[in-house]
């Protein structure tokens, strides 16, 4: 039988202005390429054609006068050559060929693909926060100040650790951001004789996702790999070794783990750790499964980062832009980047651009403030009551979901999940071949977004899923039924499964091709750089 | 419970299914007394137009751009951005996808990048991109990150003209991964960094050269002499480019700049109180495997249709982990595309016609301010050309002008004095983008004179 066709990909009728047509030879689809791709913008363009103007006619040459020649560019950039029309249809059509929140399930594991509430695009667009100037008096902006104000004391509220900075402009930048807040701390301990040179070993588990040990490098430190035992927690002997072999720093961990299961002996970690003068930084990346019912500062970390774009529903935008905002310890706080946003006892905000002690800054102004207001959006919405619910709701869907389709893909581990889980087609694969990549595509033919695959790297054909909290329970079942159906197929049909998928615009893809010969820019531009001096 | 479709009914039958009694038996892995144990200190959640009106309570006590004429500029502009722009990046499919791992349900964010690279190669003149960064200044980190990687030296020199707020970005990250910065200061009389100052401190150790052009007093700086040195001295020369100059300047890329980097919000995005924008970075074909970052690549499928993926994944952060390039998974994929759009519209003609008038109103601005009883001439003088921004003197602090022309609905400029050292209290940092009229020139003077006049009083 075959499946539906996902509703959230187009039919490939060509568009007649593409098409091979003897009337209009220059509109003949380049040799090569299959009806059904859309042409890039550049295929697009015709000398002498643009979109509405900017500016009213202008003379160059005349408002270039006193600029030298050697500085002057002589040719204009090759730019496609469009006209609005154009333009419009291009791009609604690439939107027309992407898998989204909005047009179907994403149970991408690990990266919280909830629904984006609409109201909060209504507000980040609002004048009074699109069009601010970041470098404005404060006198002028105090209304944004004090939502960012608020949203720090909930990030505080949320994470058991009261002192924010909404800077970082991601996951990652608030990972980088935390371990220069690490170094920071110990650079004031050397300076007060408590140890005489800085620790710079980070334990950073085995099933960490890839950005912590990058980060690790980047911020000047070493990585020490922790491994995982038998329950998918991190090893404490392992940990208790390293703090009496190493230099240790401090340690970064996600609790709830990538495994999606709950490190119990976090307390025990925690004080191996802080015995040696280390701190223990908390990567928010599973946050979603938490709110309200256990905070990282209680758990004994002195720093977190939040991924606004999971935990608080800020779009995902293929790919960015996100925030990731630092909670640190009360201790920490005079570390933090710059500027900072404060209140003074009388009530009125303030930007503070130096403080003793501070890291410096990690980016131009206060982060990505169209983003951060659509977090203060969700923490209001939700409310105290609402984030405790949604916590819960992403758990209850995720164990529900493991549930209907453990007989065909085991958990990786038997206990129950927190907001995602991990199987393993391992089995699958002995049994048929069939491999978790093979299953992965043909699910995309029943319409839905694959699960993460091959991660954590521990365990065997790996499929992470993650349904959120935002998900109906029929939408759960139907993807289980898609996931039995594929398995089943596995058995009777391999073939179909291994030459998955079928029904997408586009099939398999040559990604050695795409390393081995890569070509990154269009044609069109390349043909027409300059030649460097 | 807004947003969760979950029914008393569902949660019931979902818990049987389960196996358990209750939703907190799900939690039975978090000890006891680690438990918050209370209600977060938080208020309850709230109605939609209840949300509204709070977040509008909000809005009601800024003065933004609608309701004030700019003259604030330092790497953040009132330019405008056409309906195209908006009407593309609030569609949906774009903004509610994930990184596009699955390039088969992602050809549309895919290909945009991919046509995204190929519009930062057009503008730099070089053949590589990558698919953005957070924003202009961590982009100048990352720059000299890579430098550093593939030269295997620890010093950095950076031009005292590179703005502010990207210095101070670098110095955060520099000293991270344990590079020293020189920061070679300015000619008071020019504005301009004197290339032989440059060259002096160049030597074996030198890994990048980060010039910006133009710089941060909207001046052009002799970028081919000072990329050429840094060449010759093994370094990599890095250019900090405003992407809008790059229809009427020539392309770093030719003359010789080993990696372009820039912040893209002048292409199409509103200045949001400074983020999200997005950073941008080309670069010679050698530094290619030294990228940060997603790349796109073209390729093929198993029936040969033309399709896109993400390519040359070996190294980043997922696979190489410690060994990565960088540490960047997200970037600023939605801002990226919104200066696609924004090219794309503008085109090869609309990209020199607005580089030039950023010329001609910046000239028309700073004329009328030197008419200004007390307003002189800063570095560079009345008659250098100057691209949207340059400074002036005022005989007053600039700080407080500022504040006061705030209450008159007029941002005036930035105080420059906190972003040089060498410069006095009443030096003002002034932009005036093509959205400023005669008129709203007439006004900042006008506005200014009386605010100096009361401010010396």
């Amino acid at each position: 039988m075959t499946p539906p066709r996902p509703t959230n990909l187009p039919a490939t009728a060509p568009d007649s202005e593409t098409t091979t047509s003897s009337a209009a030879t220059e509109h003949v689809v380049p040799a090569g390429i299959h009806p059904a791709s859309e042409p890039t913008i550049f295929e697009r363009s015709r000398p002498g054609r643009r979109s509405s103007r900017l500016v009213h006619d202008v003379d160059v040459d005349a408002a270039l006068a006193g600029v030298p020649a050697a500085l002057r560019r002589d040719d204009a950039p090759p730019l496609p050559e469009v006209a609005e029309p154009t333009l419009m249809r291009h791009f609604v059509r690439l939107s027309q060929r992407n898998h989204s929140i909005d047009s179907g399930f994403y149970p991408l594991g690990s990266c919280t693909m909830k629904y984006n509430p609409k109201v909060h695009d209504e507000i980040a667009a609002m004048p009074a926060f699109a069009r601010l100037h970041p470098l404005a008096p404060p006198s002028v902006t105090q209304g944004l100040l004090g939502m960012l104000h608020e949203l720090q004391h909930a990030i505080g509220e949320l994470s058991g650790l009261p002192a924010v900075t909404l800077q970082p402009a991601a996951g990652a930048h608030g990972e980088f951001t935390g371990l220069l807040l690490m170094r920071a701390f110990h650079q004031e301990r050397v300076a007060r004789g408590e140890v005489e040179s800085e620790p710079l070993a980070v334990l950073v588990p085995d099933t960490a996702h890839g950005t912590n040990p990058a980060t690790v490098r980047m911020a000047g430190m070493r990585t020490v790999s922790i491994p995982t035992d038998a329950r998918g927690g991190m090893d404490l002997d392992a940990v208790r070794a390293a703090c009496a072999e190493h230099d240790v720093a401090g340690l970064m961990l996600t609790n709830p783990n990538t495994l999606g299961l709950l490190d119990e002996r976090i307390r025990e970690i925690a004080a191996a750790v802080h015995e040696v003068g280390g701190l223990l930084y908390y990567d928010g990346a599973n946050l979603n499964a938490i709110m309200g019912k256990v905070r990282p500062g209680d758990m004994g970390f002195d720093i977190v980062h939040v991924n606004v774009h999971k935990t608080l529903s800020t779009p995902h935008g293929g790919g960015g832009p996100g925030a990731g905002p630092v909670a640190v310890a009360e201790r920490l706080a005079h570390l933090l980047p710059l500027p900072r946003i404060v209140q003074h006892p009388d009530g009125h905000y303030d930007v503070v651009d130096h403080i003793d002690g501070s890291i410096g800054s990690v980016s131009r102004f206060f982060g990505n403030v169209g983003i951060l207001v659509r977090a203060w959006a969700y923490v209001v919405t939700h409310g105290r009551d609402g984030l405790r619910r949604a916590s819960e709701l992403a758990v209850v869907n995720a164990n529900y979901l493991m549930e209907l389709i453990r007989d065909v893909l085991p958990p990786a581990f038997d206990r129950s999940c927190m907001h995602e889980f991990v199987v393993s087609a391992g089995d699958v694969k002995a049994r048929t071949g069939i491999r978790a990549l093979d299953i992965a595509k043909r699910i995309m033919d029943h319409g839905y977004h694959p699960p993460t695959m091959y991660f954590p790297i521990l365990v065997d054909e790996a499929l992470m899923i993650e349904p959120t909290e935002t998900e109906t329970r029929e939408t759960l079942e139907a993807f289980a039924a898609a996931i039995r159906s594929v398995i089943a197929e596995a058995e009777s049909d391999p073939q179909t499964v291994i030459t998955a998928p079928h029904t997408t615009l586009v099939r398999r893809m040559d990604e050695a091709r795409s390393a081995r010969q890569p070509i990154l820019v269009d044609p069109y531009v390349s043909e027409r750089l300059p030649a460097a001096t | 419970m807004p947003y969760a479709p979950a029914t008393a009914d569902d949660l019931r039958h979902m818990l049987a299914t389960i196996g358990v009694d209750a939703v907190d038996d799900l939690f039975a892995d978090i000890p006891p007394d680690l438990r918050i144990g209370r209600e977060l200190d938080l208020p309850l959640g709230i109605p939609e137009p209840e949300l509204l009106a709070r977040a509008r309570a909000f809005a009601d006590e800024t003065i933004d751009l609608s309701r004030a004429i700019s003259f604030l500029g330092v790497g953040s502009y009132d330019h405008y951005v056409p309906a195209a722009v908006r009407a593309v990046v609030s569609r949906s499919e774009f903004a509610t996808a994930y990184t596009p791992y699955q390039p088969e349900l992602s050809q549309g964010t895919l290909q945009t990048i991919f046509e995204f690279q190929s519009s930062i190669a057009a503008l730099a003149g070089l053949p590589v991109s990558n698919a953005s960064l957070y924003d202009g200044a961590t982009a100048v980190a990352e720059a000299t990150y890579l430098a550093e990687q593939t030269t295997g030296r620890s010093e950095l020199v950076v031009l005292g003209t590179v703005a502010p707020q990207v210095r101070a970005v670098l110095h955060t990250y520099a000293g991270a991964y344990g590079m020293t910065m020189h920061v070679v200061d300015h000619d008071p009389e020019t504005g301009l960094v004197d290339p032989a100052k440059v060259a002096a401190v160049l030597g074996d150790d030198t890994a990048a050269v980060v010039v910006q052009q133009p710089n941060a007093f909207g001046l052009l700086e002799d970028a081919p002499r000072l990329v050429a040195d840094a060449d010759a001295a093994g370094a990599v020369p890095v250019v900090s480019a405003d992407p809008l100059s790059l229809g009427v300047l020539e392309a770093p890329g030719a003359y010789g700049a080993g990696v372009v980097v820039g912040d893209g919000q002048p292409l199409g995005l509103a200045p949001t109180a400074g983020g999200p924008t997005f950073g941008f970075m080309a670069a010679q074909q050698q530094f290619l495997r030294r990228m940060p970052g997603r790349i796109v690549g073209e390729t093929v499928d198993s029936d040969g249709t033309r399709g896109y993926v993400l390519t040359l994944q070996t190294r980043e952060q997922h696979i190489r982990r410690e060994k990565a390039t960088s540490n960047i998974c997200t970037n600023q994929a939605l801002c990226a595309l919104a200066g696609l759009v924004y090219l794309s519209w503008l085109g090869p003609q609309g990209i020199r016609e607005l580089g030039a008038t950023q010329f001609e109103r910046a000239a028309a601005t700073r004329a009328r301010l030197l008419d200004v009883p007390g307003v002189t001439a800063g570095p560079g003088g009345s008659g250098a050309p100057v691209f949207r921004e340059f400074l002036v003197e005022l005989p007053v602090d600039a700080a407080k002008v500022v504040e006061r022309t705030a209450q008159d609905g007029v941002l005036a400029g930035w105080p420059a004095a906190a972003g040089w050292s060498t410069l006095g209290n009443g030096a003002l940092l002034v932009a005036a983008t093509e959205q400023r009229s005669d008129d709203d020139i007439e006004r900042l003077a006008s506005t200014l004179e009386r605010a100096i006049a009361e401010e010396g009083r």
